[in-house]
C-alpha cells in the first residue's frame, strides 16, 4: 500500500500561503489514490517557483532548463514507457519560454501528465507579467499594465486536439485532485491548467478572486469528445470561471508509433550488438 | 601611465549597482531596449522600465517578450532599421541567445548589452561566475569586464561609442559580476546626461533597412564570399584595440575617470608576482598586494578588462619582466583543465622572447566566496614557482575533497 508519507514532507522554499502547496498535496494524494510507488514515478520540471515541486516529492525528479521541462519528460518516458510521466511548469515556463515545446508536444500525444501552476505572473523572478496575465495588470516592467492579449492555454490545447484537457483550482484540492487522477489515467498526453494564487506578487488574481469566479462543471450529459463544445467552453473567463474536464479524445499516443517499444522499455532491450555485426559481415 | 581617476564627491550618490547600470543606458539615450527578466539581473530590467514609465527615455520603445532568444532577435530588426538598441541578461538566457550572438556581429549591429555573469546549469546556481559570457567568446562580441559599479555604469557610454564606430561595427558586452555588483550599494557617481551628450554622438549608421534605398541583410553567402566576412569581423576586432584604448582616454577627457584600456595595472612595476584576473575579484587583489607590500613581496596586477578582442600585445608588455604569471579564472573549458584565460595568456607568450612561467587557478566557481586568504595562498605557491619551476600548471582553486 501506498501512503502519503512515501512522497516525503520536505521544507520548502515557498512563500507561506502560496497556492503551490495546493498542488502539491493534489499530486501526492492522487499519486497515493492510483497506488503509484515512488519508484514508478517521474516528475520533471523546468525552472520557475512550480518547477520547485520535484524537490518536494520522494520519486524520481527532473530539474532542467527554463521552459524545457517537456522535451526532457518526453525523452523519459519514451526511453522507459513504464515510467508515470507527470512534468509540472509555469505559465512562464510552459507557454512563454517554452511555448514551442508545449505545441509540438501537444501534437505529438506522448502519455505524459502537464500539470501547469498557472499563477499569471512569473514567481520566482519576482513579478514579471506571464503569457497568461490580465491586460492591464501592472508590474515593475510592465508600468503601464498588460496590453498583449493572453494566451488562453485550453483554447489552445483543444485547437490543437490535445487529448485530454482539464483545469483545476489550487484553493480546491480534492477536485484537484480527481482532476490529475483522471489525467494520469488518461493515455497521452494530458493537460492540467492549475489557476494557482501567487500570494506575493499577483495582486489581482487573489484566493478572494478566484474563489468568487470558479465553479465545477456539470461534466454530464455532452460528449467530452465534443471539440467545439469544449472550445466554446473554454473561452469562458470573467464573472464565470470553469473547472474541470473539458475534452478529451482516446487517440494513438507518441509510443505507439514506436515499433521498438512493442518488446519493453528501450532502457531494457540489450543492444543487438550481434545482429548489428552479422548485418556488416555480410557485407565484407 | 594610468591617469589620476577623478572622482566628483560631490557628485556622489549610493545606488544599487543595477540602477547605476540602468541609469547610464537611460543616458546613452537608446531606442530600443528589449530583455526577458533573469535573476540576477532582472533589477536592470526593472530600473528601465520605470524609467520609461516616468517618461525618462524620450523616443525610446521597450519590448517585452517571452524569451531571451527573442529579445536579441527583436534587437536585430531594430538595430537593422537604424535604433540604437539595449539588452541584458546573464546566464541561461545568454547562452540561449547564442544563436542570435552570431547573427547581430556578422551583420555588423553595434548592440550594446549588459551581462550580469552567473554560473550555467545543471546544477543551478544563480550565483557569480563568468563561465556564461567566457562561454560566448567566439561569437564576434567584444567582451569587457568590470571591477566596480562606478566602471560597468561609464563602461556603457564607452560600449555604445567603440561598438558604433565605423571601423568597428561590432556588437559589445559589458560585463559585470552577478549578485557583487549588480546587487551591491555603492557611492558612485551616476552617468552624466550633459557630458554624455558631449561625448558619445548620435547613432548614424550608413547600412540600414530603409524603403528609400532597400537593402538585404542577411543573405546568403556561398564558398566564394563567407570567409571575407570572417576575416572583415576579425580585422574590425584588432581596430577595436586601439579604438578601446582611444575611447577609455577620450572618456577620461570628458569625465575625469579612467580604469584602464584594454587593461589595467597595479603596482607592477617592479614585479616579480604577477596575478591576472578580471571583474570585481581585482579589488580583493588589491587589497591583497598592499598587505604583501608590506612585507616586501614583489606583487602586482595586471588586470584584464577587455577579454575580446584580446590585448596580446598589452599583455605580454606588461608579463615581460615579470618571473612568474598566476592567471586566475571564473571558468573552465572542460576537458581542458585551465580556464580561458590562462589559455590565452599562454599562447599568447608562445613564440615571443619571452620565458616566463604562467600557472593557472580556477576559482570562484557558482558563486564560492574568494578569500583574501585564498588569494595570499596562491600567492605563496607562486613564490615556489619562482624558486623551483612548476609543479601544477594548471587547477581548481578550494575544492573540498569531503565532498568529492
Ligand atoms: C533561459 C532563462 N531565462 C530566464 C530565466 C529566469 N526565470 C526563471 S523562472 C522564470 C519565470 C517563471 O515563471 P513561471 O514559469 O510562471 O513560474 P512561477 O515561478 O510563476 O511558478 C524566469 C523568467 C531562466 N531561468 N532561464
Ligand atoms: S512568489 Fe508567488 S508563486 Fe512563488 S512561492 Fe511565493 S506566492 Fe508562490
Ligand atoms: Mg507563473
Amino acid at each position: 500500500m501506498v501512503s502519503i508519507e512515501d512522497y516525503g514532507e520536505f521544507e520548502t522554499a515557498w512563500c507561506p500561503g502560496c497556492g503551490n502547496f495546493g498542488i502539491l498535496k493534489a499530486i501526492k494524494q492522487a499519486l497515493v489514490n492510483l497506488g503509484r510507488s515512488p519508484h514508478e514515478v517521474l516528475v520533471a520540471s523546468g525552472i520557475g517557483q512550480s518547477s520547485k515541486t520535484p524537490h518536494y516529492l520522494n520519486c524520481n525528479s527532473f530539474n532542467g532548463l527554463h521552459g524545457r521541462s517537456l522535451p526532457p519528460a518526453t525523452g523519459a518516458k519514451i526511453a522507459n514507457h513504464e515510467l508515470t510521466v507527470i512534468a509540472v511548469t509555469g505559465d512562464g515556463d510552459c507557454y512563454g519560454e517554452g511555448g514551442n515545446h508545449f505545441l509540438h508536444t501537444v501534437r505529438r500525444n506522448p502519455d505524459i501528465t502537464m500539470i501547469v501552476h498557472d499563477n499569471q505572473i512569473y514567481g520566482l523572478t519576482k513579478g514579471q507579467a506571464s503569457p497568461t496575465s490580465e491586460i492591464g495588470m501592472k508590474t515593475k516592467v510592465q508600468t503601464h499594465g498588460v496590453f498583449n492579449m493572453p494566451l488562453n492555454p485550453l483554447s489552445l490545447a483543444i485547437s490543437l486536439d490535445c487529448s485530454f484537457v482539464a483545469r483545476g483550482y489550487a484553493g480546491k484540492v480534492s477536485h484537484l485532485t480527481s482532476l490529475i487522477e483522471k489525467a494520469i489515467e488518461h493515455k497521452g498526453l494530458s493537460l492540467v491548467d492549475v489557476l494557482q494564487p501567487c500570494v506575493s506578487f499577483n495582486k489581482l488574481n487573489t484566493f478572494k478572486w478566484y474563489s468568487e469566479r470558479v465553479y465545477e462543471m456539470d461534466d454530464t450529459g455532452y460528449e467530452l469528445n465534443d471539440r467545439v463544445r469544449a472550445f466554446e467552453k473554454s473561452m469562458e473567463w470573467g464573472e464565470k470561471i470553469p473547472l474541470g474536464v473539458f475534452y478529451v479524445n482516446e487517440k494513438p499516443c507518441f509510443e505507439d508509433y514506436l515499433d521498438v517499444l512493442k518488446s519493453g522499455p528501450l532502457y531494457r532491450n540489450p543492444p543487438a550488438t550481434e545482429k548489428v555485426n552479422d548485418l556488416i559481415d555480410s557485407f565484407i | 601611465m594610468t591617469p589620476e581617476n577623478k572622482l566628483d564627491k560631490s557628485k556622489m550618490v549610493v545606488v544599487e549597482g543595477s540602477y547605476a547600470v540602468a541609469h547610464a543606458v537611460k543616458v546613452c539615450r537608446p531606442n530600443v531596449i528589449s530583455a526577458y527578466p533573469i535573476t540576477p539581473q532582472t533589477h536592470i530590467v526593472e530600473d528601465l522600465s520605470q524609467f520609461m514609465a516616468d517618461g525618462e527615455i524620450p523616443n525610446c520603445e521597450y519590448i517585452n517578450v517571452e524569451s531571451e532568444f527573442s529579445a536579441l532577435s527583436a534587437l536585430v530588426g531594430s538595430s537593422a532599421a537604424g535604433a540604437r538598441c539595449y539588452s541584458a541578461t546573464t546566464s541561461q538566457g545568454l547562452e540561449l541567445m547564442h544563436e542570435v550572438l552570431f547573427n547581430v556581429s556578422g551583420m555588423r549591429l553595434p548592440v550594446v548589452m549588459t551581462i550580469a555573469n552567473r554560473a550555467v546549469s545543471a546544477p543551478i546556481s544563480i550565483w557569480n561566475d563568468h563561465q556564461d559570457a567566457i562561454s560566448q567568446r567566439d561569437t564576434g562580441w567584444i567582451q569587457i569586464y568590470a571591477e566596480n559599479i562606478q566602471e560597468i555604469s561609464d563602461m556603457t557610454a564607452q560600449a555604445y561609442k567603440i561598438a558604433e564606430d565605423k571601423d568597428i561595427l561590432m556588437p559589445a558586452m559589458t560585463c559585470m559580476d552577478g549578485f557583487i555588483l549588480s546587487h551591491v550599494y555603492e557611492p558612485v557617481v551616476l552617468l552624466e546626461q550633459d557630458l554624455t551628450d558631449e561625448f558619445l554622438p548620435a547613432y548614424e549608421p550608413e547600412n540600414i533597412l530603409d524603403p528609400k534605398n532597400p537593402l538585404s541583410f542577411g543573405a546568403f553567402a556561398d564558398p566564394n564570399y563567407y570567409t571575407e566576412f570572417r576575416y572583415l569581423q576579425e580585422q574590425a576586432m584588432q581596430k577595436a584595440l586601439k579604438k578601446i584604448e582611444d575611447v577609455a582616454n577620450e572618456f577620461y577627457d570628458v569625465y575625469g575617470r579612467y580604469y584602464g584600456g584594454l587593461i589595467d595595472e597595479y603596482r607592477t612595476d617592479d614585479a616579480d608576482i604577477i596575478i591576472m584576473a578580471m571583474g570585481s575579484i581585482v579589488g580583493t587583489i588589491k587589497d591583497v598586494i598592499d598587505k604583501l607590500r608590506d612585507r616586501n613581496v614583489k606583487v602586482g596586477l595586471l588586470k584584464v578588462r577587455s577579454f575580446r578582442p584580446f590585448p596580446v600585445e598589452a599583455i605580454t608588455n606588461v608579463l615581460k619582466d615579470a618571473k612568474v604569471v598566476v592567471v586566475l579564472d571564473k571558468n573552465i573549458s572542460l576537458g581542458l583543465n585551465e580556464g580561458a584565460l590562462f589559455t590565452e595568456t599562454k599562447s599568447s607568450l608562445y613564440n615571443t622572447d619571452i620565458r616566463v612561467p604562467v600557472v593557472g587557478y580556477m576559482i570562484g566557481h557558482g558563486g564560492r566566496d574568494i578569500k583574501i586568504d585564498t588569494i595570499e595562498k596562491i600567492i605563496d605557491e607562486a613564490t615556489e614557482v619562482m624558486k623551483t619551476g612548476i609543479k601544477i600548471e594548471s587547477q581548481f582553486t578550494d575544492v573540498k575533497e569531503e565532498l568529492i
